[in-house]
């Protein structure tokens, strides 16, 4: 009987040496990483009463959330993690400076094909690129991997989505990943681990790919997985001399659901309040007003990002009526912009360049909305509230189209602005 | 364990963790204060009015969003003793479990609860009877293991008596 890549890392994890869907295993966990809520999960630690993490070499700590903090009850968390860090000897800890977890994660080599990575936040599954099961936990959860190096999980069934064809101009993964959304909807993968393969998944970037399983966690998710490739073991060599088990799907491994979606047809999307599956063609809603743009965060705040969203400046100017805020992902993408002189065209356009980091992705600092206010984000989610008032608007979107629209001053289809 | 009374609060569909526990108060685990903020961008009578013993209704897709423990830890801390919907996220299945409230998944039983009834709930026996309009509903028990986790009061102390 043949298995899928989730079925198979699980039961490699749980030494099981043969898994069903539904059925519920004790896996041992290989990496476990928490940011700023490791404060709550060391909290939860220590009332359970164990001294000693199970294994410290395989809990990596990013402070990514609020950071510098922005306010006295943050610092007080943050501090409290780099205490407990100090005294479990914990020594993948990333202080405020490097980035959000996600993309710390890969880029310090703590990713590799084959693993079993539980995190404490639900975009854990942006893992599943490197061809890991990843996926999220609560903070209780966390304390007794921490405490046991062992977590309960249910063998997921599996859905597999082939993407085949080309992307059109201007037309990036976020804009494929938002039309899946809109097509699943928001529970359409519910407890569901999702292989990603086929052409188009071959051609695209391993950051491509990361925006794809990222997102995936906004229909419910549980890990999305891609086989890892060349591109990826490139990527691994210079980063990390682990020894990692690739692992690829058996020929007739069982699929809950198998879809196919040609790339070519799809062009420029947006997913509009107040839910990820609200998605329409971006020519629905060119012309909406927008107040701010936020270029960033864990789905897009790489480099291919920042630089899609410069080629869209094209020597023009923020609207005068808009906040550009960009958030590179991480110190290493930082210094790269700054070193390939996109910073300086941000800047020079009107654009605020903050400190690496979620930013304004989750709505703590760093960009809050009023009410009334619209903003358009190459983050993943829009729920009501989630970057100030109740009453604002946020809208997802490539890093191309963030950025048409910050220089329109209202969304604007990337495909009509500019001349590259 | 006998059948404990409460209300029902209902709600509609794809109830998200940011309305459940917006972002901004997640800068501390205090009981108090996410208690006092519990449910705060869906219904700001919420934590005003809940009463320990209380229970959540809603459609589908109840607690979609972040891994945010605080969204079930929150509804804990107001004394919600269980978590009734058409269907649950995941991640907020998982933590509810984690922090001892009982998740009932049953379409049934939530068509058959309006807002503000009066409950009779009953974990064990897999029952809950509708005081204001008379009809007693039944429900799939929970897996032996969720049970005992919730039985013990969350996973922390479950993990106590296990190691301890
Ligand atoms: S960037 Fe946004 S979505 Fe990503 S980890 Fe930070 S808060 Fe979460």
């Amino acid at each position: 009987m043949g298995y899928t890549i989730a079925e198979k890392i699980l039961m490699r994890a749980s030494g099981s040496d043969h898994v069903e869907p539904g059925e519920i295993v004790n896996a041992r966990v290989d990496i476990a990483m928490s940011h700023d809520n490791a404060a709550l999960v060391s909290k939860v630690f220590k009332e359970i009463g164990v001294e000693k993490v199970w294994d410290a070499d395989r809990i990596i700590i990013p402070i990514d959330h609020r950071v510098p903090a922005n306010n006295i009850k943050t610092a007080e968390g943050h501090k409290k993690i780099r205490e407990f860090a100090k005294s479990q000897d914990i020594k993948h800890f990333y202080d405020v400076r490097e980035g959000v977890c996600h993309q710390i994660m890969p880029e310090f080599g703590h990713v590799v094909p084959g693993e079993l990575i539980a995190g404490t936040d639900s975009h854990t599954t942006t893992y599943g690129a490197f061809g890991a099961f990843s996926t999220g936990i609560g903070a209780t959860e966390m304390a007794a991997v921490w405490a046991t190096g062992e977590l309960w999980l249910k063998i997921p069934e599996t859905f597999r989505i082939k993407l085949t064809g080309d992307l059109n101009d201007r037309v990036f993964s976020k804009d494929i990943i938002l039309h899946i959304c809109g097509q699943l909807t928001a529970e359409g993968a519910n407890y569901k681990a999702i292989e990603y393969f086929g052409p188009a998944v071959d051609k695209m970037s391993v950051g491509a790919r990361m925006t794809i399983t990222n997102m995936s966690m906004e229909m419910g998710a549980k890990a999305a997985i891609i086989a890892p490739d060349q591109k990826v073991y490139d990527y691994l060599h210079d980063r990390t001399d682990k020894e990692y088990n690739v692992v690829t799907p058996d020929p007739d491994a069982k699929y809950a659901k198998e879809l196919e979606i040609d790339v070519s047809q799809i062009g420029p999307k947006v997913a509009c309040p107040h839910s990820v599956d609200n998605v329409k063609d971006v020519a629905e809603v060119a012309g909406t007003k927008v107040h701010q743009a936020v270029l960033g965060s864990c789905t897009n705040g790489r480099i291919e990002d920042l630089e899609a969203g410069a080629r869209m400046l094209d020597g023009k100017e923020i609207h005068p009526d808009v906040r550009l805020i960009v958030a590179p992902a991480s110190r290493q993408v930082y210094l790269e912009a700054m070193e390939e002189g996109i910073l300086q065209r941000f800047v020079k356009a009107g654009g605020m360049v903050i400190n690496p980091g979620c930013g304004p992705c989750l709505g703590a600092h760093e960009g809050i909305l009023a009410a009334g206010e619209n903003c358009i984000a190459s983050t993943n989610r829009n729920f009501q509230g989630r970057m100030g008032s109740t009453e604002a608007g946020i809208y997802l979107a490539s890093p191309a189209t963030v950025i048409a629209s910050a220089v329109k001053g209202e969304i604007a289809d990337p495909r009509r602005e500019s001349s590259w | 364990m006998v059948a404990k009374s409460g209300k029902v609060w209902k709600y509609g569909k794809d109830v998200n963790t940011d309305v459940i526990l917006p972002g901004r108060y997640l800068d501390s685990y205090e009981p108090d204060y996410l208690a006092s903020h519990a449910m705060e961008d869906l219904d700001k009578e919420f934590s005003k009015g809940v009463k320990p013993g209380d229970i959540v209704v809603s459609d589908t897709n109840f607690g979609c969003g972040s891994s945010r423990e605080q969204a079930a830890s929150c509804l804990r801390y107001c004394g919600v003793q269980a978590v009734v919907s058409k269907s649950f996220a995941r991640l907020f299945y998982r933590n509810a479990i984690n922090q001892g409230i009982a998740v009932i998944e049953s379409p049934e039983c939530v068509d058959a609860l309006n807002h503000g009834d009066e409950i009779e709930f009953n974990l064990q026996g897999g029952t809950i009877k509708n005081i204001t309009t008379g009809q007693e509903m039944t429900f799939r028990p929970l897996p032996p293991f969720v049970m005992e986790i919730i039985n013990s009061g969350g996973l922390v102390e479950h993990l106590k008596k296990k190691l301890g």
